[in-house]
């Protein structure tokens, strides 16, 4: 049994290596490096990430939760289950994004949208599903939700949500990949229906964005005052329009700047401007929230979660400062500045609200595992680098109008 | 391509099925006055440990070794094989107070409501058991549950099962006590009908304000099927602190049963802008 156990190990690790070695190749044009210099170390970074993540996920399989992580009956839900409630936070962006494309026309985003679209899409399929995947006890089971219904349950719905939003996101997605198989009358045929998808994805991350919230909402004698609270689902909600404008900025600057393609600098800026009032209104009622229930004190008798509490809202607050200083306002570069802290921020928001916040009150003492960790840092991975290959391989930022000019005439009409 | 019309007439019909099903909870609520509970006389337990040993016996699993019968170590905790256990609590006494832990059968159960595939049922004589079919492992309940009660198989690689007290169902149903009731022989146990236990406790407590301190059980999370006296502050016997006397599900269905709004709203607002931005000029 045991030697099936490392060979099966084994053979994880080797398919991870070799998706690897692909991928890189791929991402490098078609060729293998000339020189051992400069580009390898990303190739290796990545053999070796995804070698000990085959490694990892065969362990997993094999040996189930109780022998690869730290998860206990005391802290049943570790970082894998904080990665989805990171992950759909950070790909807020795609809602919002199709919201202000589709729905408000604002023209100046038009050539963002493919990218964040896209960004958002591998956010869903990786932290979401492909986490769930290796969350859950019964991953094989995953589809019960489908057809068991308990509408009492948020997490019922928030799987639902993501269902239905991962479909919107699909729609949102084609053209990218219609425009590379020339399939053009399809392609008119998925414009024609989108602006009722996006506005039903808006409903849905409405929904979901904020149950992630909800979810926390049945242990009030668990998670920490700094975080509980009965409006989570509503502060949620805003945080993740927050980091939806700031994954926005990120993604777009990013992408356009690593593949060489010009990027108007009124792109971030706006977004920049447009991420400002939601996040003083966030930041607003978290204090008239910590302040009405008078739950300030907590940071000061739990120092580790104190700490992490003042660092979250640090980051939080910080980009105020740019935004509202009128000289840095202007610049993309500050629009890029203010959007990095904003990211970690509410990313540690959700870690603080699924793991850190929880500690004290549950006594539990949780540290991911190497395996919890590796995995993790693997779904990331296989997200940036799945966004590299499109970037390359598909019409990224081509085409950027959506719905090209007269198929949205035509909605018009 | 699905027009406005449609849309709405989707949006409201589904809006309106949640709020037909407002009440859904109340349906797998227990019949009150016939369900099941469980009192447990604190001041009358030696902490022999023969409720945990009967309990392991009748749900499969080895009995505890004749040695550890008695006051000794066991797994001391709540584990998938140990649903039931003695806690003994250091009460800054001379001898420490035996406390018996297993799942309390809330009235209104949390992890019955977090559940998304129903796995776990409050059934209507009282006892809230587990579905093992339908059951994806989230372990959504391990976390929601107030009292720790839902404990995971965490070393079954394939079909990890949640473990807990299911106050012997099926004993139940025979018309007999829970294995551990029928076990006890200092009648720290005593199983009937949830209303004459807790008027029972209370009389106790009125009669003998020396020997009792509290009930416990009959208000907090909404009240539970199980329901304790004791001759100190509960909390100090390791019941957890800080819950509310409402349901726990109720805290989570504020939120949720004003979904079907944020589905109206957003949908009104945002076609509305659409409408706005493609109008002919």
């Amino acid at each position: 049994m045991s030697e099936l156990l490392i060979l099966f190990r084994v053979v994880g690790a080797l398919v991870g290596i070799s998706a690897a070695v692909f991928a890189c190749w791929l991402l490098s044009g078609r060729q293998f490096p000339k020189h051992l210099t400069g580009v390898v170390f990303g190739w290796l970074l990545l053999i070796v990430l995804w070698g000990l993540g085959g490694y990892a996920l065969t362990t997993r399989y094999a040996l189930g939760l109780g022998a690869v992580t730290n998860l206990t009956d005391q802290f049943p839900w570790g970082i894998w289950k904080a990665l989805v409630i990171c992950g759909i936070a950070f790909a807020a962006g795609g809602f919002l994004t199709a919201c202000m494309v589709y729905i408000f026309r604002i023209r100046v985003f038009y050539p963002i949208l493919r990218p964040v679209v896209l960004a958002a899409y591998l956010g869903y399929m990786l932290s979401a599903s492909g986490s769930l995947l290796v969350d859950l006890g019964r991953y094989h089971q995953i589809w019960r939700p489908i057809f068991f219904w308990q509408h009492h349950s948020v997490l019922f719905e928030v799987s639902w949500c993501v269902m239905l939003y991962t479909g919107v996101l699909t729609v949102e997605f084609a053209p990218i990949l219609l425009d590379k198989l020339g399939w053009h009358k399809t392609a008119h045929f998925v414009h024609a229906i989108t602006v009722p998808f996006v506005i039903c994805g808006v409903i849905l991350s409405t929904l979901h964005q904020s149950s992630l919230g909800s979810l926390f909402l049945i242990v009030p004698n668990k998670l920490l005052p700094l975080w509980y609270t009965p409006l989570l689902p509503i502060l949620f909600f805003l945080s993740a329009l927050v980091s939806g404008f700031a994954m926005a900025i990120f993604v777009s600057a990013l992408a356009f700047w690593t593949f060489h393609r010009p990027l108007e600098p009124r792109v971030l800026t706006s977004l920049a401007k447009g991420m400002t009032p939601v996040l003083f209104v966030y930041l607003f009622l978290r204090v008239v929230d910590l302040t009405t229930r008078s739950a300030w004190r907590f940071a000061f008798d739990y120092p580790l979660q104190g700490f992490s509490f003042a660092v979250e809202m640090l980051l939080l607050t910080l980009p105020l400062f740019v935004v509202l200083r009128t000289r840095w306002s202007g610049r993309r570069r500050w629009a890029f500045a203010a959007a990095i802290p904003v990211i970690i921020g509410v990313i540690l928001n959700r870690l603080n609200v699924a793991w850190i916040g929880l500690l004290p009150w549950t006594g539990a003492h949780y540290v991911p595992s190497w395996i919890e960790t590796t995995v993790t840092l693997n779904l990331v991975s296989v997200g940036v680098v799945i966004f590299g290959l499109a970037a390359r391989y598909l019409p990224l930022f081509e085409h950027a109008t959506p719905g090209h000019e007269e198929v949205l005439a035509h909605a018009a009409a | 391509m699905i027009s406005r019309r449609q849309f709405f007439q989707a949006s409201a019909t589904g809006a309106l099925t949640l709020l037909a099903t407002r009440s859904g909870f109340a349906e797998s609520k227990p019949d009150p006055a016939n369900s099941a509970g469980v009192l447990v006389d604190l001041t009358r337990c030696i902490g022999c440990r023969a409720c945990e040993n009967a309990c392991r016996v009748r749900a499969g699993f080895e009995g505890l070794p004749t040695a550890a019968i008695g006051y000794g170590a066991g797994d001391g905790k709540l584990n998938f094989r140990t649903r039931t256990f003695i806690d003994f609590r250091d009460g800054g006494r001379k001898q420490k107070q035996p406390v018996k832990r297993q799942c309390m059968h809330c009235l209104e159960p949390a992890c019955v409501s977090v559940c998304p595939v129903a796995a776990l049922e409050k059934t209507a004589t009282g006892p809230v058991v587990y579905h093992e079919t339908n059951c994806i492992g989230c372990r959504y309940c391990i976390l929601a549950c107030p009292f720790g009660a839902p404990k995971y198989e965490w070393d079954n690689a394939l079909m990890p099962r949640v473990g807990k007290c299911d106050f012997c169902v099926d004993r139940q149903a025979a018309g007999r006590p829970p294995a551990c009731v029928a076990a006890c022989p200092t009648g720290t146990l005593k199983f009937g009908k949830r209303v004459d236990l807790l008027q029972e406790a209370r009389e106790r407590l009125d009669s003998q304000p020396n020997r009792y301190a509290a009930v416990y059980g009959d208000k907090i999370v909404g009240g539970t099927s199980w329901i304790y006296l004791t001759d100190t502050a509960p909390e100090e016997l390791g019941f957890p602190k800080g819950l509310p006397n409402e349901g726990l599900p109720q805290l989570t269905w504020r939120a949720i049963s004003k979904l079907p709004f944020v589905v109206i709203g957003v949908g009104l607002m945002l076609s509305a802008v659409v409408r706005w931005r493609t109008r002919k000029v």
